[in-house]
């Protein structure tokens, strides 16, 4: 109950733990007393002090040299590192192999026929629709590709995630160990560890099948540990009486008893895998994600539209699919389940061969409906129109303008101002309060791992865009949501929005959103906010609506008008949700400040899209391990140590 | 322990036993997706920038269509580039604006990349002002003058002093040491990437506002946005040995192909080719505009160069 002081105290709460707050922040305070004036003598300065850094650039810059000059020569890379990347490559050209010879007919009745027979005749007629599509924009090739990568990947994913999730699902040490490299591989932005990943294995589609699974294999790991230990006691100990050894009760009882769960965690890895299509293409893996890369060049928002489109069907048809398999799981098996396959079967075969005979296996060039001239039309009238001289409101750019100077410029400042132990006695003072004394710890630790490696300044710079960027998130999405939870249609309205703004790769927003808001720390805030808005509206949604509606009654009952009912029943009930919410918004937002730094960012995100474009290991790899430490703090601060167990999900 | 001994072993020896025993030569590794249909592949990179992509389009067209190879392009950043290249995942560079460390480790140290020649094109980087601004003020085009303009080149992002906007992380640039050196009183931007700075520029001039930019020639944004080049100390060889001290302009710099070792001398036609491929700034012009700004294919852009200048490209298929 300790997490409930993380709030401004309210009526009602118990006096005992408004005393533990204030204990605590009365300890810290002397702590702060005795330490500061130590600390302050020594290394006076206002932002963290040269004598505390450690210059982590000379042997990074070693390091990756060492790999170069043997990387052609060395037993590591020619007996383990050389083998992976050949596995890699023969599985993904077998699986684009194999796609093309099906032709395209007989992928999209391969598509259709799988969906059909684990989710049903509305998905399967989703599926084609979406198959058909990807070949009317034209990208029929380059979607096949990225469809051959995807499934090595995520098979590669799923592999790694099911025996990481094994150990720690066995093994409480193992499960301590795992967790915090867990963490650190979601939140390592992709970009810093594309580099050292593209110096073991060069640029192309080896590199990103490994950065991908690096990516999406922990939530895979995580459902996995969760689903085994999830797992029914009882029917464990029924098992267990009946003499059954504990490979035999792995198998027959644990694993099926986290069916659910492993089937979660493959959808999650699928969507993560998915984001990954995007940035794999930045180190050459060709595909959807190549060619929304080289539109860009052009700044043909059209192109990256068309091949973006794709990317945004796929992850769709795959999230429902499985998800639908999902909810089938705990029904009754139909009878003839096993004819229906066959049917199914015989009839992807039936199309494929016709597809052969006709001499159809390629995508006729004819049948392409050209989108990017009508898009790139639509967003030069609406970017004429709205960057400046609106009247009443200003255009997009006066508002840009007023953010950065008003609200962004301000806010960095304060930060960059305080001095180091100042910011570093207010990270301790709200995780104490809010978590525990080892959370409080995390926290400062992490905030100072960031001093010493030297990137303060621009540390704090990016720390005021994120919270600048998730204050907006917050209001904007607990608004949605809240409006959302109330009217069903408007959800339903909502829900291909969100799915499109949650899966089309941020590369093909960036030119809209320069053209909108110029070039500079805004229009990062702004592409982070259409990222990470989705996720927000969705879980407040949900929060509000999971209300035990017996309370709502009560108090409708009681002559509660609707605003008071939100305000004081639903909101206070539907408080883990709505901090879930705001760690999320936070997680997200992290996730994208190196997209940020496409668009005049800078800071942080800057220098990891400069580390790699330059090759230099140092500067893209101690940035990126800072953004990871901001996220850790970030998390630390906001969420009572109570929710942890639920992060898996 | 022994249980995971065991699974590495067997991890290992699975890994050797699927791609063919002994070691396994990182330097010959293709795309999955090249030589799909028993094609002949080239596999040429492309950087971010528009010429680069014309250099490629139309070396893609005659590749295809008067020599019979199928071509893979992949899109790598320049340093990056240099990495792939020395690794035979791309064959061909086609514009490189100078890298001397990677030209000293991979060309002239472990020789896995050979010069490719000239590309006949001369590239500069300079600081450039709107040509509309330039006209009325024409005292700006002077390094001298321009802390004078400062406040007339503020933007939100640079706070009180004047912006210089810069482009990619990936671009050759002093700007800093520049504006610092030459006691300037302006802040660099950086845009982070040149879609987002060319996205900047096009809306500054469609309200033609002033702005002070990083860029570069050849380039077809100056057909649809005239910018005039600011007079920087001039260049003298070696004076930008130091990045800390540069104290001058940017050097004019003609633009070099390189191509993989092994792929030069056994790469056929192909390899001979790509040799002889020179053009002039003109050509590229041509090309890139098509591209960018009427949004056509890079494919069916090199086709209609590709038609009209028979001439040019006979030569170099020679």
């Amino acid at each position: 109950m300790a997490t409930i002081t993380a709030s401004p105290p309210r009526v009602g709460l118990p006096a005992l733990l408004k005393h533990r707050a204030v204990h605590k922040l009365l300890l810290l305070a002397l702590a702060a007393a005795i330490l500061v004036p130590l600390a302050n003598a020594r290394w006076a300065s206002g932002t963290w002090p040269s004598a505390l850094t450690v210059d982590f650039s000379e042997p990074l810059a070693k390091a990756s040299d060492w790999i170069i000059d043997n990387r052609d020569s060395h037993p590591l890379f020619l007996y383990f590192f050389g083998h992976v990347s050949n596995v890699v490559v023969i599985a993904v050209r077998a699986v684009y192999l194999t796609l093309l010879a099906v032709g395209w007919a007989g992928v999209t009745a391969l598509g259709a026929l799988v969906a059909w027979r684990v989710a049903g005749v509305k998905l399967a007629l989703g599926t084609a629709a979406a198959f058909l599509a990807c070949g009317l924009l034209g990208m029929w090739v380059p979607t096949m590709q990225t469809l051959a990568l995807m499934v090595v990947a995520v098979l590669a994913s799923v592999a790694v995630g099911v025996l990481l999730g094994l150990a720690a699902g066995l093994s409480d040490r193992a499960d301590r160990v795992l967790r915090p490299v867990l963490d650190t591989m979601q939140v390592l932005p992709a970009f810093a560890y594309l580099l050292p990943v593209v110096l073991v294995f060069g640029i192309g589609v080896p590199a990103a099948v490994l950065a991908t699974v690096i990516y999406a294999a922990p939530p895979m790991a995580r459902l996995t540990s969760l689903g085994l230990r999830g797992a029914d006691t009882e029917v464990l100990e029924a098992v267990e009486s009946l003499g059954s050894t504990a490979r035999q009760r792995l198998l027959t009882a644990r694993i099926p008893l986290a069916r659910k769960e492993l089937l979660l965690g493959l959808n999650q890895t699928i969507m993560m895998a998915l984001s990954m299509a995007v940035i794999a293409a930045v180190i050459g893996a060709g595909g959807l994600g190549d060619r929304v890369y080289q539109a860009l060049a052009s700044v043909d928002v059209g192109a990256a539209l068309a091949a973006g489109i794709p990317i945004v069907l796929l992850a769709v048809v795959l999230d429902r699919v499985t998800g639908a398999a999902g909810e089938k799981l705990g029904a009754e098996p139909e009878p003839h389940s096993g004819r229906g396959w066959l049917i199914a079967l015989a009839g992807v075969v039936a199309v494929a061969v016709a597809g052969r005979l006709v001499g159809r296996l390629d995508w006729p060039d004819s049948w392409v409906v050209a989108i990017a001239e009508p898009v790139n039309r639509a967003v030069d009238w609406m970017t004429a129109h709205l960057y400046s001289g609106v009247p009443v409101i200003g255009g997009t750019a006066d508002w840009a303008g007023h953010f950065t100077t008003w609200v962004l410029d301000p806010m960095r400042d304060s930060l960059q101002a305080l001095p180091w132990w100042g910011v570093l006695l207010i990270v301790a003072a709200l995780a104490w309060v809010i978590g525990t004394w080892r959370t409080a710890l995390t926290a400062v630790l992490a905030m100072a791992a960031i001093g010493v490696l030297g990137v303060w300044k621009p540390s704090l710079d990016t720390l005021s865009q994120v919270l600048a960027a998730v204050a907006v998130t917050l209001v904007v999405g607990f608004a949605v949501g809240i409006a959302a939870a109330r009217s069903d249609r408007l959800e339903r309205a909502l829900r291909p929005v969100l799915d499109v703004f949650q899966t089309m790769p941020q590369f093909v927003y960036l030119i809209p959103v320069v053209a909108l808001f110029g070039v500079g720390r805004a229009p990062a805030v702004a592409a982070a906010i259409v990222y990470a808005l989705p996720a927000v509206v969705r879980i407040t949604t949900q929060g509000l609506r999971q209300v035990d509606p017996a309370a709502l009654e009560a108090s409708g009952s009681l002559g509660a008008t609707s605003w008071q009912q939100l305000r004081q029943v639903q909101l206070p009930l539907a408080r883990p949700a709505l901090l879930l919410a705001v760690n999320q918004g936070l997680v997200l937002v992290l996730a994208v400040v190196v997209i940020g730094g496409l668009v005049g960012g800078g800071a942080l995100g800057y220098d990891v899209v400069f580390g790699l474009a330059q090759g230099d290991l140092a500067t893209g790899l101690v940035a990126g391990a800072a953004i990871v430490c901001l996220g850790l703090m970030l998390d630390r601060v906001t969420q009572p140590t109570e929710r942890r167990a639920k992060k898996g999900a | 322990m022994r249980i995971r001994t065991t699974a590495a072993i067997a991890a290992v020896s699975s890994l050797a036993l699927l791609t063919g025993c002994g070691a396994a030569d990182m330097t010959k590794q293709a795309s999955p997706f090249a030589n799909a249909q028993g094609a002949k592949t080239v596999t040429l990179s492309v950087q971010s920038w528009v010429g680069a992509q014309s250099n490629v389009a139309v070396a893609q067209y005659i590749l295809e269509h008067e020599l019979g190879y199928r071509v893979d392009t992949v899109q790598v950043d320049e340093v990056p580039a240099w990495d792939a290249l020395s690794q035979g995942r791309v064959d061909a560079l086609l514009e490189d604006w100078g890298h001397p460390e990677q030209e000293q480790r991979y060309v002239k140290d472990k020789k896995t990349i050979a010069p490719g020649g000239d590309l006949g094109v001369t590239g500069h980087i300079g600081w450039y002002v709107p040509t509309y601004f330039a006209k009325k003020h024409p005292d700006v085009t002077n390094w001298k003058n321009l802390n004078k303009y400062a406040d007339q080149f503020r933007t939100p992002e640079s706070g009180s002093k004047g912006q210089l906007m810069d482009g990619s992380p990936s671009y050759v640039t002093n700007d800093k040491a520049l504006v610092k050196n030459l006691k300037l009183d302006y802040k660099v931007v950086f845009a982070g990437s040149e879609a987002a700075q060319i996205t900047q520029m096009r809306q500054f001039a469609k309200e033609k506002k002033p702005f002070l930019t990083y860029w570069y020639t050849p380039q077809w944004l100056f057909k649809k946005v005239p910018m005039t080049e600011v007079k920087l100390p001039p260049y003298k060889e070696g004076c930008d040995a130091d990045p800390e001290k540069v104290a001058c302009a940017y050097p004019h710099t003609p633009l070099q192909k390189y191509l993989n070792a092994d792929f030069a001398k056994s790469g056929g036609k192909a390899a001979a080719f790509l040799k002889k491929f020179k053009w002039t700034t003109e050509d590229q012009n041509e090309v890139s505009l098509m591209i960018a700004d009427q949004k056509m294919t890079p494919e069916d852009a090199a086709k209609k160069w590709v038609d009209s200048h028979k001439s040019t490209w006979k030569k170099w298929l020679s």
